[in-house]
């Protein structure tokens, strides 16, 4: 190798390290990590609310807090949303008008609310049954890790309008299209983080 | 049909089967609580398990994370993650319920 | 003067959150140290802003600089925080060990609360603020260049973590100002830490200056894992890579998993403080031990995010003054990756003594000490490195010879300590502070200063003072020999940690030999100082312009010194490791490119300085409880992310006859040097080109 050697790899690098599609992988990538480094953040607040599952203070308990047919329903509205994303996915590569994709982004959005919504107005519930986080340690750990995945998820609806609206003032440029498909790697993952909210919070609560 | 358009009927295929089965499990382990069949410990690991195959599903059908050469990868990200997620968490709930135990 | 100023705008501020205020009510030498600081810091900003105005420099520093996306300035920037941060914290050393020896059945000169206050800031600066900011800042620099690319992965994400750290950094000024520190030390356990027993603004300090540090250094490790798995240059697989460039890969790695852990802790820390939350409470149900296996959660793993970079260091640093290959390149990088691994098992030998069962101690115990030996096969392959190689004695060679010994002394009272029922005696004593000092001081930070010689030519064009060098290195040894082994005799015998006064005269000689070695450091600091102030002068004698003033073996020295905004005119393509040695063996180094490409780069961008300013004032109004501001702050910094996310505009094209210009330029300084043997190589006949032996 001469210090100086052009790679004759027939690729128009443009003089950049990297070409487009690498990029756009290098790109997603970088998300797929951060995403990892927010799962170990989850991954601890589970593991926090493991431990201070039984701490109550004498004050409610799991059993006595969770509504078996609120979770249910916002767990449908969640797992909806993941399903239209996937849809507005597809319709990311198409050539034409972006009806479809708006569309499916929007239908995603609306979900996305009325799952924040529903679990605001449960928020609201247990506060009024005595069951706020500043009563025991259980409830301390309770009020971290949902509402963190809620903050998660309006981060998430915030994200989806810009991109609603960078799609509509640049079209499907690769800035836009890197950071859609990021945004649906987050909102897929905010799916994942609520499984294990509704089967270790939610459904192990309701058994004891 | 032309490349793409298969590709697309494969995608939406993906996204339909990952909703389907998804639906299922949520499904299966809500009613597992709703109508107590089983004992406390028995309905907790079903639930535990059938979230454990949901997220497989997710991952699979969702994010395309699977064993195939493209997603390699990722899926050695999501792996070793998973491993230094099950050492912390683990390790956290030993520690700590030993330190309760012996606090009785 | 107590009493809120003004609460609905000053949040909690009153006039005795200022050391003058306090001082003056007040005027112990404790409270007029204080106050000393204070007016240090405040004249020392008044005095740079004076001077950066005087000779009309802002346009340029923010042109230049502040906005810059070069990951090589980006490096210099930490850099020079490191080195700032490092004179704050090796005086508040200083202070703590003359405490000590002064105060032997008598109070001293501090009081109990401003010792507390120093330890906090010490150990806090020391991890956060400077060895963290000098490992980034060398990987920053230098690991792009060894991987053959143009810049790291993402060079936005790069300059958002560098200013957020940097704000980080700017809190902890201020906290010497304004209001007062945490004293629950770097580690801010609860319940001492929560509301109850702490509810001044210091552990607030604490908790957001380590928020915002960690996100950055979250963010970086990202940043730099990507990079070195996408951003290789053709033919450089992961086994022909630098052992830095490995070394970075896994401390990268780290960062990502471990940091973490610590936003967690500290988060949870706040909601407790803010909120009333019951996480590490006392009362109604708090758990405070799970804070301590949070946080060492973090807190082991990070010790390794500290060394790694280091043994990259070395790495590069023997195989080069040896003048030999590395030996044993695959265990090295085993080694590394085992290191890497076990880190994650191994950080309830933080609290042995925490109350759990034996059986659970035994697991970690066993856990670490075998993690010695990675460390053990490393040091191992680095001698027989050096064996039957040409050993040249310069600056950095000194560095890492007094590394292999020092830390390996360390490394055994690590052992020691690994073995619980023996930790029982030593946990919190002054034993364990000599063991961690004795890692992290010849370990980590003789490996940064070593790096710091052996790369700041490639990075400004001149070499560093030899003199100098050898003054700050022997005051470097000395002086942690005399500041820290008097420190296991006397943990051995069971003075405890992070105490103001010690009772017991039989201790007095060691106490009098730590504080003369804590003289001896200072003195090597000055030194370094001295040595910076020296090059800069002598520069024109001792440039290096060729860029290859050692013979190095990697891609950084195939370039100029300093090296060109794009690094590389066209991406190299290499076949084998130690890619640069070889060519120069093998064929022509120095040969242009066929053709010349325009090449594109980022263009500078705000949004860096402006998340990072807006991060440090959403910080200072939730320290002081100015909501408001903290808002703004927050508000500031999503509306600076979706502003910048419309930006199209981003990047700037150097056209190829400006790069043509540039390497000619450079290609006829390297005609016209003279090559040097090594023997040469510390006199000014060096001009950065080599000549092969035949």
């Amino acid at each position: 190798m001469s210090a100086g050697e052009v790679i004759p790899t027939g690729l128009d690098l443009g003089g950049a390290s990297q070409s487009a599609p690498e990029r756009a992988a290098t790109g997603v990538q970088g998300f797929w990590v951060f995403l990892m480094s927010d799962a170990v953040i989850f991954a601890l607040l589970f593991a926090t609310y493991g431990v201070m599952l039984s701490r109550t203070a004498g004050g409610p308990t799991p059993a006595a807090v969770y509504k078996i047919g609120p979770a249910f329903i916002e767990t449908l509205i969640l797992l909806t949303s993941s399903f239209t994303f996937g849809m507005a996915s597809v319709t990311l590569n198409d050539a034409g008008p972006r009806r479809r994709l708006f569309g499916w982004m929007s239908v995603t959005l609306l979900l996305g609310a009325a799952f924040l919504g529903m679990e605001l107005r449960d928020f609201g519930a247990m506060f009024s049954a005595g069951a706020y986080p500043t009563r025991s340690g259980y409830l301390s750990a309770f009020f971290a890790l949902v509402p963190l995945h809620g903050l998660h998820v309006l981060v998430g609806a915030v994200w989806m309008v810009v991109m609603m609206v960078q799609l509509r003032v640049f079209g499907r440029d690769a800035q836009v299209m890197l950071n859609i498909r990021r945004l649906a790697l987050f909102w897929h993952f905010l799916d994942i983080v609520w499984i294990a909210i509704f089967s270790v919070v939610y459904l192990q609560g309701l058994i004891r | 049909m032309s490349a793409s358009a298969r590709e697309k009927r494969r995608e939406i295929r993906a996204y339909v089967i990952g909703y389907g089965l998804a639906l299922a499990l949520t499904a299966a382990a809500f009613a597992a609580v709703r109508w107590r069949g089983f004992t406390a410990s028995a309905t907790l690991a079903i639930v535990l398990g059938l979230a454990l195959v949901q997220l497989i599903v997710h991952f699979r059908f969702f994010l395309h994370v699977s064993l195939s050469r493209a997603s390699r990868d990722n899926l050695g990200l999501v792996l070793f993650s998973a491993l230094i997620i099950a050492l912390m968490v683990s390790g956290t709930l030993v520690i700590l319920f030993n330190l309760r135990q012996r606090m009785m | 003067m107590t009493g809120a100023v003004w609460p609905a705008v000053l949040g909690r501020f009153d006039w005795s959150s200022l050391p003058f205020v306090r001082a003056w009510q007040d005027p112990t030498v404790s409270e007029i140290i204080g106050a000393g600081a204070a007016a240090i810091v405040v004249f020392a900003a008044i005095g740079v802003v004076a001077l950066i105005t005087r000779y009309r420099r802002w346009g340029y520093l923010w042109r230049e600089w502040f906005t810059s996306l070069d990951h090589k300035k980006i490096g210099i920037m930490y850099i020079v925080l490191a080195f700032v941060m490092l004179s704050r914290a090796l005086v508040e050393a200083v202070l703590m060990r003359l405490q000590q020896a002064a105060a032997i059945n008598t109070p001293g000169f501090l009081s109990p609360d401003h010792f507390a206050q120093l330890f906090s800031t010490h150990g806090s600066i020391m991890i956060f603020f400077m060895a963290m900011p000098f490992l980034t800042g060398l990987i920053n620099y230098v690991m792009p260049l060894q991987i053959g690319s143009r810049d790291v992965a993402f060079p936005l994400l790069n300059s958002i973590s560098l200013w957020l750290t940097g704000g980080a950094a700017g809190l902890m000024m201020v906290s010497l100002v304004i209001g007062r520190f945490s004293t629950g030390g770097w580690s801010g356990y609860p319940p001492y830490t929560e509301l109850a027993f702490s509810p001044d603004v210091g552990p607030d300090y604490w908790i957001w200056a380590l928020t915002l540090g960690s996100i950055g250094s979250t963010l970086t490790g990202l940043n730099f894992a990507v990079t070195i798995y996408k951003m290789r240059c053709p033919g450089m697989d992961l086994m022909r890579m630098p052992l830095f460039v490995w070394t970075s890969l896994c401390a990268s790695i780290l960062m990502i998993f471990a940091m973490p852990p610590l936003t967690v802790a500290t988060a949870l820390l706040a909601l407790d403080r803010y909120l009333g939350f019951h996480f590490f409470t006392n009362d109604l149900g708090g758990d405070m031990m799970n804070y301590a296996n949070l946080f060492w959660l973090f807190g082991h793993p990070e010790v390794y995010i500290l060394i790694l970079p280091a043994f990259g260091v070395y790495s590069e640093v023997v195989s080069t003054f040896s003048s030999k290959g590395l030996y044993g390149y695959t265990s090295l990088v085993w080694a590394t990756m085992a290191i890497a691994v076990l880190s994650f098992t191994v950080w309830v030998h933080h609290f042995f003594t925490m109350g759990q069962s034996a059986d659970i101690n035994a697991v970690f115990g066993i856990a670490t000490m075998a993690i010695g030996v990675p460390t053990g096969v490393k040091i191992y392959d680095w001698v027989w490195t050096m064996f039957r190689g040409e050993v040249r004695f310069t600056v950095p060679m000194l560095y890492a010879l007094a590394f292999m010994m020092t830390f390996v002394l360390g490394g055994f009272t690590g052992i020691l300590l690994a073995f619980p029922p023996l930790d029982y005696l030593a946990h919190n004593t002054l034993f364990l502070v000599a063991h961690f000092h004795n890692m992290l001081i010849p370990g980590l930070l003789y490996g940064m200063l070593a790096g710091y010689h052996y790369w700041f030519p490639k990075a400004f064009g001149f070499r560093l003072d030899e003199k100098w060098g050898r003054i700050a290195f022997g005051c470097w040894v000395v002086g942690f020999y005399l500041a820290f082994m008097p420190l296991y005799v006397l943990g051995a015998a069971g003075v405890a940690r992070r105490t103001q006064e010690v009772f017991e005269p039989a201790f007095r000689p060691w106490l009098y030999v730590a504080g003369l070695g804590a003289l001896v450091l200072l003195c090597a600091l000055a030194s370094l100082f001295v040595q910076l102030w020296v090059s800069i002068k002598r520069r024109d004698a001792n440039r290096v312009t060729a860029g290859d003033p050692w013979d190095g073996r990697g891609l950084e020295w195939s370039i100029s010194a300093p090296p060109p905004e794009y690094n590389f005119a066209s991406i190299p393509r290499v076949s084998r490791r130690d890619p640069f040695y070889d060519v120069k063996r093998t064929g022509d180094p120095y040969a242009p490119p066929a053709a010349y490409q325009d090449i594109r780069l980022p263009k500078g961008s705000m949004a860096g300085p402006v998340i990072g300013l807006a991060g440090a004032t959403t910080a200072f109004g939730l320290v002081w409880h100015m909501w408001w501001l903290a808002i703004l702050g927050l508000l500031a910094v999503i509306v600076a992310v979706i502003a910048r996310s419309f930006a199209r505009d981003v990047e700037k094209v150097i056209d190829a006859a400006e790069v043509e210009r540039t390497e000619a330029a450079w290609l006829s300084a390297v005609a016209a040097a003279t090559p040097i043997l090594r023997e040469g190589e510390m006199s000014c006949a060096n001009q950065g080109l080599a000549e092969i032996p035949a």
